[in-house]
């Protein structure tokens, strides 16, 4: 039998069969492939049906303009229907809680800068220097809300610089982490002590400000929305650092890291926003105003960042070792090898963790109703503490679960577009 | 014996071993746990010196090489790197990291970062040179190691071979005094493994003081200037290339070269 064979020439590359493209294909690939697919196909065109059968009628014959719920029976007289003229009626009370209504310009204000603010963070296209605004935004957004003495924010803008020229003025004598401390010790110390009063001297000298706003009239979306952006905007760095400090080789700083992880994960965020609410009362010195929400912010972007250091340390192990070898091989130090090449690779890999962690702070901060702040759910109740609208459940939560929705799906949204854009490795 | 096909005659007016030592390695010790891996390890490097280190899997040789840049931490003895002694002090060994290149098996590359910005990241973070410089200087040897045309695309973009020559670049950028090779073509295909070598000759021929540890006989008879032979964490054997193939003292080292040319 001859072995031998030399091939002439080689094959060019040829179109595939026409079969093997379009539509047709598709659906008989992906819904009628099979008995079984052919059967599951006609269960869900069933159910669906079902479904809009049962929905459709009420969504459409929906009362839009009515006082009460009372009036909105009237109106459909005996057919089903939904009655979202509630949130016609109380949109503003669901997106303000009980902020003094001639002043929604404030928050309407600050949720337009809040775009601004975030834009070059989550898009690298736009002028880096825009950053500098998402720097400032904090505080103009903290006064805008709470209004009061504009001096305020600027005293606390001042502790960081103050921080900053202690460090500055150290580091040359003495070593990086002892300046380092220095620094934030100075800040705390002005914060703690001073800035307070200056601002109030400084209030009573030139008075700069606007009318204050007091916690307690905030809620709706707009508490939801402040507690869930800034317990974002704080778990990520705060995570970041835990999950280096779990793997730190310094004794100390990896038990302190491991003992917060575990001790917060073990516990219900629903036990930390009790604590916020009623337990520190007994621990700070009596007389002390520390703002409740401020409070739960600290809690849940404790909560929050127990999870994240979790999600990151996940990110880091997936790293090769090759990458820190190539990164200390070449003389970078821990700062610089973490900053430039492996936070950017870890966190890119977390990312649909850490936006999951993202989306279910976000959801979370529904939990601050049981501490008595009235987000969308606890408004919910008030609306229906109201006679006109005693028994109104679905259109409620409808509207409130729909919000919700748009917030979560476009950060999840956002992740993937990320991911696309980060992806770098063509595997 | 397997011969490397060499596009050109190796130029050897560059290749001299001057007297200044470059490494020093005075009994060096290294554990791993209760393994002892490297046993009283002696060993003088003089700029200018090519050295190829061989042997078995296991024997010491790369943890050897990764200990002069302190990739790995020996345990006791002594190794200094162009004057500056290995200890635990932070200082020195980012000294000595940054006049040390390295060359890892399997590249290393910086998958988040285009060719160019691996070759300018650590001239532009770690000497502070400013980033159009660093960018030309990039440029110089990424041309050097043929393959300028590559550089905005990602290591990922890449075959074996160029990445690796890539990670070459990368280091000379830092224009590095010492070059370390742990098995730079042992993850190639053999169709790559020729375009990486022609590198590394190139590089010996400017006078480049390298250590390869590296399982290329033929790279060893071209460049090396001294082959030393490793078994269980100790230099069993060290000579020049002619002597060391043609004439091999111990039965160890006649055995190993049995294995790896018999066929």
């Amino acid at each position: 039998m001859a072995v031998t064979f030399v091939r002439k020439e080689m094959l060019p590359q040829q179109p595939p069969p026409s079969s093997q493209v379009g539509p047709v294909r598709w659906v008989r690939e992906n819904l009628l492939s099979s008995p079984l697919n052919i059967f599951l196909t006609l269960a869900a065109i069933y159910v669906i049906y079902v479904i809009i059968d049962h929905v459709g009628p009420w969504l459409m014959n929906s009362v839009w303009n009515a006082g009460s719920l009372a009036e909105c029976r009237q109106i459909l007289a005996g057919e089903s229907g939904a009655c979202f003229a509630v949130i016609n009626d109380r949109w503003r009370q669901l997106l303000y809680g009980f902020y003094p209504s001639d002043m929604y310009w404030r928050p309407n204000l600050a949720m337009v800068l809040l775009l601004v603010a975030v834009a070059p963070v989550l898009f690298d296209k736009l002028p880096r220097k825009m950053i500098w605004f998402s720097a400032v935004y904090p505080f103009i957004a903290f006064w805008l809300l709470w209004g009061g003495s504009l001096w305020l924010p600027l005293a606390v803008i001042a502790g960081f610089a103050i921080g900053y020229a202690v460090f500055r003025g150290l580091s040359p004598m003495t070593n990086g982490a002892l300046a380092v401390i220095a620094g934030a010790l100075a800040a705390l110390i002005w914060w703690f002590v001073a800035a307070a009063a200056v601002s109030d001297v400084l209030q009573s000298v030139i008075p700069l400000g606007i009318a204050a706003v007091p916690s307690r009239e905030f809620g709706g979306f707009m508490l939801s929305i402040i507690i869930g952006v800034t317990g974002i905007a704080l778990s990520l760095p705060l995570g970041i650092m835990l999950a280096l400090g779990r793997k730190s080789d310094m004794p100390l700083i990896k038990m302190i890291c491991v003992g917060f992880i575990e001790f917060i994960r073990g516990v219900p965020l629903i036990t930390l926003l009790f604590t916020a609410s009623l337990l520190l009362n007994y621990f700070l010195p009596p007389g002390t105003n520390f703002d409740i929400i401020l409070r739960v912010i600290i809690m849940v972007t404790l909560f929050a960042a127990a999870y994240m250091a979790e999600v990151i340390r996940g990110g880091l192990a997936a790293l090769p070792r090759g990458q820190y070898e190539a990164a200390d091989a070449l003389g970078l130090d821990y700062w610089k090898a973490q900053r430039l090449i492996i936070m950017p690779q870890a966190l890119k890999i977390s990312i649909p963790g850490i936006v999951n962690t993202f989306i279910g702070l976000f959801k979370d901060t529904t939990l601050v109703v049981f501490i008595g702040l009235l987000d969308p759910i606890g408004l919910s109740n008030a609306i229906r503490a109201d006679s006109n609208w005693n028994g109104i459940y679905w259109e409620l939560f409808i509207f409130i679960g729909a919000c919700f929705f748009i917030f979560c799906f476009g950060m999840s949204r956002y992740s993937m577009y990320l991911e696309r854009r980060l992806k770098t490795d063509h595997r | 014996m397997s011969e490397l096909a060499l596009d050109h005659e190796i130029d050897r007016s560059k290749m001299t071993v001057s007297n200044e030592v470059a490494i020093q390695i005075a009994r060096m010790n290294k554990w791993y746990g209760q393994f002892h891996v490297l046993r009283d390890i002696d060993m003088t490097v003089h700029r200018g010196e090519r050295i190829v280190i061989c042997g078995p899997s296991g024997s010491g040789k790369s943890t050897l090489i990764r200990c002069i840049n302190r990739l790995e931490e020996h345990q006791s003895g002594q190794i200094v790197v162009d004057g500056t002694e290995l200890t635990s002090d932070l200082k020195n060994i980012d000294k000595v990291r940054s006049e040390v290149g390295m060359v890892f098996q399997h590249f290393n590359l910086f998958p988040h970062l285009t060719i160019l910005e691996n070759c300018t990241l650590a001239p532009i973070w770690v000497r502070k040179v400013p980033k159009k410089e660093a960018e030309e200087t990039a440029m110089h040897f990424l041309r050097k190691v043929k393959i300028p045309e590559q550089a905005h695309k990602y290591p990922g973009q890449l075959s074996g071979g160029q990445q690796q020559r890539v990670a070459i670049a990368r280091s000379l950028c830092m224009k590095p005094r010492i070059m370390l090779f742990d098995e730079p073509t042992s993850a190639l295909d053999p169709e790559m493994i020729k375009e990486v070598l022609d590198t590394m000759i190139e590089l010996a021929e400017e006078g480049m003081t390298m250590l390869c540890v590296t399982h290329e006989m033929g790279f060893a008879q071209a460049v090396a200037n001294r082959v030393i032979f490793m078994d269980q964490g100790q230099i069993v054997e060290q000579n020049e290339p002619k002597e060391f193939f043609n004439n091999p003292q111990s039965d160890r080292t006649k055995l190993f070269l049995s294995q790896i040319l018999g066929h």
